[in-house]
């Protein structure tokens, strides 16, 4: 059967998920009628948003430029950082043990220290932003990066290749595909970073609205928030996704969409 | 084991062999002690000459290789090629590993011309050379391609381009067929007896196949299992050019069953 979830058309299968889900959502709430304190209906938060529509937007702005300032700067640092790794036995033991340590601990619980060294700005948010994004992008960078067939390498050596070479022209296309799957897992964390930024102090974001919303119980407007988060994360994720197939044509995972969507139902 | 050298033969240290190996010992070092991987190998390869070397899974024929390639130092003795001591890869060396290594995201070309480009750009007349060699291999109009377009046989004919491309000296080919099948494996076998006919490389040609090597080789050196040591070198005096039809005659299958039951009395094989 060709149509649904064969992968011919993905963007057409999430559409059609996310709106049986919203139609599911609104007839539960006109049955049941819950109170809106508890539950408002997809109607009802579509409302609220179209009565401040501009508020809301300008807020998730200031979100969205912390979540990609902090995603850009995670990338930027993680890669160097994970090159750094790969090439020095010393960072190896070191700053790759220390992330690998760190990581284990709930970074989110971090938040307010950042508060303490660079106030209420913008510069809390972006930091946290980027201390969350960055631990999958650099295992990830690390894994790819190491990931290439020795007989490779041993090739470049009798080619006598420049360590430069082995690098541009081996080692970071090779971790493109890692590199990928760390900055999927990244762009959502560097959103929940923002976010979490923006609960520990300031005074604006959409982090800061849902605060303000539940210190008033206005239980809609918090739905607006989201919301409107969750279209922009599940936008970010596929903007990265999008880039990964430009970028990675020759991919294993490009190469035949249909066949590995039926492979995963097979499973 | 200990590598006492009283036993080591006198053999003349200057010699035209292009590779040359005396009394070449390699030890690894493990958590159980170190490990013999070779042991006593003395060869020479002369110019133009093609040599084999069979033997058992793990008897360090690849080993012997990736010494010869200066990938890897010795523990004993000295490997020479084209008369200087090996401190690194020689000059003028084409590799061929058993897995093709094609890089995914260049094309078939762009990967023959890779062993150029990692320290400068192909000129115009080496792009020529690249289609030239493709073409050779029956793989032009694949020339866009990527790897995974490719089967098994023709990736492996594409990473034998690249070894060839910078025209080098000597070529190592590490197993390069034993992960295709039988029918590739026969047309490869064919194309490279041919190639080497017309541009006679000085080979290195390692492989656990007995028929391999005898269609292929002037020589065909025999190893042990762990520690590898060569057991016995056997000339091999068929007509060349050769085709498929060799492998019928007699003479063929002697030297086939002289190795296998060589291989047998050694306890390696079973008869």
């Amino acid at each position: 059967m060709r149509g649904l979830f064969t992968g011919e058309s993905e963007a057409r299968d999430i559409i059609a998920v996310l709106a049986s889900a919203l139609l599911l959502w609104e007839l539960g709430v006109r049955i049941f009628h819950p109170s809106p304190l508890i539950l408002p209906s997809p109607s009802m938060i579509v409302a609220a948003f179209l009565e401040a529509p501009a508020l809301f937007l300008r807020h998730l702005a200031f979100t969205l430029a912390m979540t990609l300032l902090g995603f850009v700067l995670a990338v930027v640092l993680g890669v160097a950082l994970a090159v750094g790794i790969i090439y020095s036995r010393f960072l190896e033991r070191t700053a790759y043990t220390l992330l690998v340590a760190l990581n284990s601990i709930p970074k989110v619980a971090l938040a307010p220290l950042f508060v303490i060294w660079m106030g209420t700005g913008p510069e809390p948010k972006i930091a946290i932003a980027l201390m969350l994004a960055i631990f999958p992008i650099v295992i990830d960078a690390v894994l790819g990066l190491r990931s290439v067939d020795p007989d490779m390498l041993n090739l470049a050596r009798v080619s006598r290749a420049s360590s430069w070479a082995v690098l541009t022209k081996i080692r970071f296309p090779c971790a493109l595909p890692s590199l990928f799957a760390g900055m999927k897992v990244g762009i959502s964390f560097a959103l929940v970073g923002a976010i979490v930024g923006e609960f520990v102090a300031g005074n604006y974001g959409i982090g800061f609205q849902i605060l303000v919303a539940q210190g008033q119980f206005d239980t809609v407007r918090v739905f607006v928030s989201l919301l409107l988060l969750g279209i922009v994360g599940t936008v970010l994720f596929f903007l990265v996704d999008y880039a990964e197939r430009l970028l990675l044509p020759w991919h294993i995972s490009h190469r035949a969409r249909s066949d590995r969507s039926v492979g995963q139902f097979a499973n | 084991m200990s590598l006492s050298s009283e036993i080591a033969i006198p053999v003349s240290e200057v010699t035209d062999a292009y590779v040359s190996l005396r009394q070449v010992a390699k030890t690894y070092a493990s958590t159980r002690g170190s490990i013999a991987a070779l042991l006593d190998i003395d060869l020479d390869i002369q110019p133009r000459e093609f040599v084999s070397v069979v033997g058992p899974s793990g008897c360090g024929k690849s080993t012997l290789l990736k010494l010869v390639a200066g990938l890897e130092g010795v523990s004993a003795g000295s490997v020479r090629v084209a008369g200087r001591q090996l401190n690194g890869p020689p000059d003028r060396l084409g590799v061929v590993f058993q897995r093709d290594v094609l890089l995914d995201w260049r094309t078939i070309l762009d990967n023959v011309l890779l062993s150029i480009e990692f320290t400068r750009k192909p000129t115009p007349a080496e792009r020529d050379r690249a289609m030239a060699l493709l073409t050779r291999f029956g793989l032009a109009g694949y020339e866009d391609r990527f790897p995974f377009e490719l089967s098994g046989g023709m990736r492996q004919r594409a990473s034998i381009c690249r070894a060839l491309l910078a025209d080098p000296e000597l070529l190592l080919m590490d197993e390069p067929f034993g992960a295709l099948d039988a029918m590739t494996r026969d047309d490869l076998n064919v194309e490279l007896a041919q190639i080497w006919q017309d541009t006679r490389k000085t080979l290195l040609f390692i492989t656990h196949s007995i028929v391999e090597a005898v269609f292929l080789s002037d020589r065909v050196v025999m190893m042990s299992k762990a520690p590898g040591r060569i057991v016995d070198t056997i000339t091999i005096d068929l007509p060349r050019p050769r085709r498929l039809a060799v492998r019928d005659s007699a003479e063929f299958a002697g030297y086939v069953h002289r190795i296998r039951h060589h291989f047998a009395e050694l306890g390696i094989v079973k008869e």
